[in-house]
């Protein structure tokens, strides 16, 4: 079953699909209105991949890596469903990334491919804003792109593996304001979830709770304020989120 | 007398303790403690961020290629990269040097341990967020690009040892005016001079929170200095700082500690 985080009249609460909306740990039938949407899980080590759709790489200028090409990021940086994300006046070139994040359910190091999906817990959708303006050649992409306040909407749901036939021939769509504007799928990875579970492992210990965002198809293209973006996995959720400007946070 | 923040390894609640420059006594809770015995866990819970070429010597050994492809430009905004958990460890734990490889980089450096959640703070108010100062390792495996996240060089298990404590901030202290010095088997490898940051303590916090907050434990390292000495298997690494203690970690063979483990 399909499993959110919500606040729900002030206090935080676990929620799982209804009919009617949603029904809460506790028993109560809310609508999904009546709550505030959290991020479905609460990783310690994000790890996210850049350029792991061929065709994307491609969008941008790049070769597919021959390797994963790995970096970090923060809690800080994750925010639920319904959320919303700030574009900075001086930005000129802020898209969305649709991807498919796996949770590592339990603990290993030197995980072989085979062995790969024993050590996943399950799946939920993220869209990994990059914010093209602030890159910097520096351990690229760089944190000030890729780790700010809120810039990796997740959810709505964490979808358990067992719900999930085949992750890797899954449709990925992006909407704006209802249009679609990006389609790929899963199967595109250069990198699989099982390679790179195994690359990861390879070389550090892979934690319970981890996340992994496995990267994005072609279609990146630039959002503005007030767009609302939503992003797809199928099966997995549709994520939305909505732009706003620098004048909600008082900044000129 | 400097006011601590200590882990004691096994005991869930931090402990209060104080301990007076360069002695080798430490008080937790009211008792005398020898350091060189007590049992230290891991002082910091939050995530570790670190600092790329905010130090002179670093940043005018790169100076050179900046305008050169891949780099093309000098850097603008501070440069950072994640420290994950599995890279933490506590004082006096062996550092695993992974197998296949001779040498790993000590990065001494400082770790600002924040005290509460810090969004788009000033640098005149950027102190009064943080909760004091510990020493850390920012252990690598050698390279010179830093084109790409180094996850795979930075992120090993155990390339972060952090402690021995967190030193409590008090307005007396001058975190820009402190002196590192790494020690290998005894030997001077290293002097540190905070003095030659490029961007001090509360202009790195302000950079950094105007695009970032940083949550309360969340740790911010200052940056390692230019000519990153070396550790092979069985070094002694020792980290000194006056104003804080003294970090010490011996380099390991990975398979060796399995056996120690095990």
């Amino acid at each position: 079953m399909r499993r959110a985080r919500v606040i729900y009249k002030g206090a935080v609460v676990e929620a799982y699909e209804h009919e009617r909306g949603l029904r809460l740990a506790d028993g109560r039938i809310v609508t999904e209105d009546e709550v505030e949407w959290l991020p479905p899980v609460q990783p310690q080590t994000i790890f996210t991949l850049g350029l792991n759709y061929a065709d994307h790489a491609a969008e941008l200028s790049f070769e597919a890596p021959k390797e994963p090409l790995v970096f970090l990021k923060g809690p800080n940086t994750l925010v639920g469903h319904k959320g919303e994300t700030r574009r900075p006046n001086d930005v000129t070139f802020m898209h969305y990334e649709c991807e498919l994040a796996v949770v590592i359910g339990k603990s290993g190091k030197q995980i072989k491919a085979e062995r790969a999906y024993d050590y996943v817990a399950g799946y939920t959708v993220v869209n990994d804003y990059a914010l093209r303006d602030y890159l910097e050649n520096y351990y690229r992409p760089n944190l000030r792109v890729k780790n700010r306040d809120a810039c990796t909407p997740i959810g709505p749901w964490f979808v358990p593996k067992h719900h999930v036939e085949d992750p890797m021939n899954l449709t990925l769509r992006t909407y704006i304001n209802g249009d679609v504007k990006q389609e790929g799928s899963t199967r595109d990875m250069v990198f699989s979830i099982p390679e790179l579970i195994e690359h990861l492992s390879s070389f550090m210990t892979l934690n319970e709770g981890d996340l992994i965002l496995t990267g994005t198809p072609k279609g990146s293209v630039d959002t503005k304020v007030g767009d609302v973006v939503v992003t797809e996995v199928e099966g997995i959720g549709a994520l939305e989120n909505t732009i706003v400007g620098d004048e909600s946070f008082h900044r000129s | 007398m400097k006011q601590l923040f200590v882990k004691m390894r096994g005991v869930e609640q931090p402990l209060h303790g104080q301990w007076k420059e360069g002695h080798d006594q430490v008080e937790v809770n009211g008792l005398d403690y020898s350091i060189d015995t007590f049992p230290f866990d891991l002082p910091t819970a939050g995530t570790v961020f670190g600092t790329l070429l905010n130090y002179k010597k670093e940043y005018e050994r790169l100076a050179p290629k900046m305008n050169e492809a891949p780099y093309n430009a000098p850097p603008k905004a501070p440069i950072l990269y994640v420290k994950p958990i599995n890279t933490l460890l506590a004082h006096q734990l062996p550092i695993p040097l992974p197998t296949g490889y001779e040498e790993v980089t000590v990065g001494a450096t400082i770790g600002l341990v924040i005290g509460r959640r810090a969004t788009r703070l000033s640098k005149e108010e950027a102190l009064s967020y943080v909760k004091g100062y510990t020493l850390v390792n920012d252990v690598s495996l050698p390279h010179e690009s830093v084109h790409r996240p180094a996850v795979k060089e930075k992120a090993r298990d155990g390339f972060c040892p952090i402690g021995p404590w967190i030193v409590a901030h008090d307005e007396s202290m001058n975190p820009n005016d402190w002196t590192i010095t790494v020690r290998i088997n005894g030997e001077v490898k290293q002097t540190i001079r905070t003095n030659e940051l490029i961007r001090n303590v509360e202009t790195l916090l302000e950079e950094v929170t105007d695009f970032m907050t940083l949550s309360e434990g969340d740790v911010l390292l200052i940056g390692v200095e230019g000519d990153l000495p070396v550790a092979r298997a069985n070094d002694l690494v020792t980290i000194d700082c006056p104003a804080i203690g003294t970090l010490e970690n011996r380099v390991m063979e990975e398979k060796v500690i399995k056996e120690v483990y095990v």
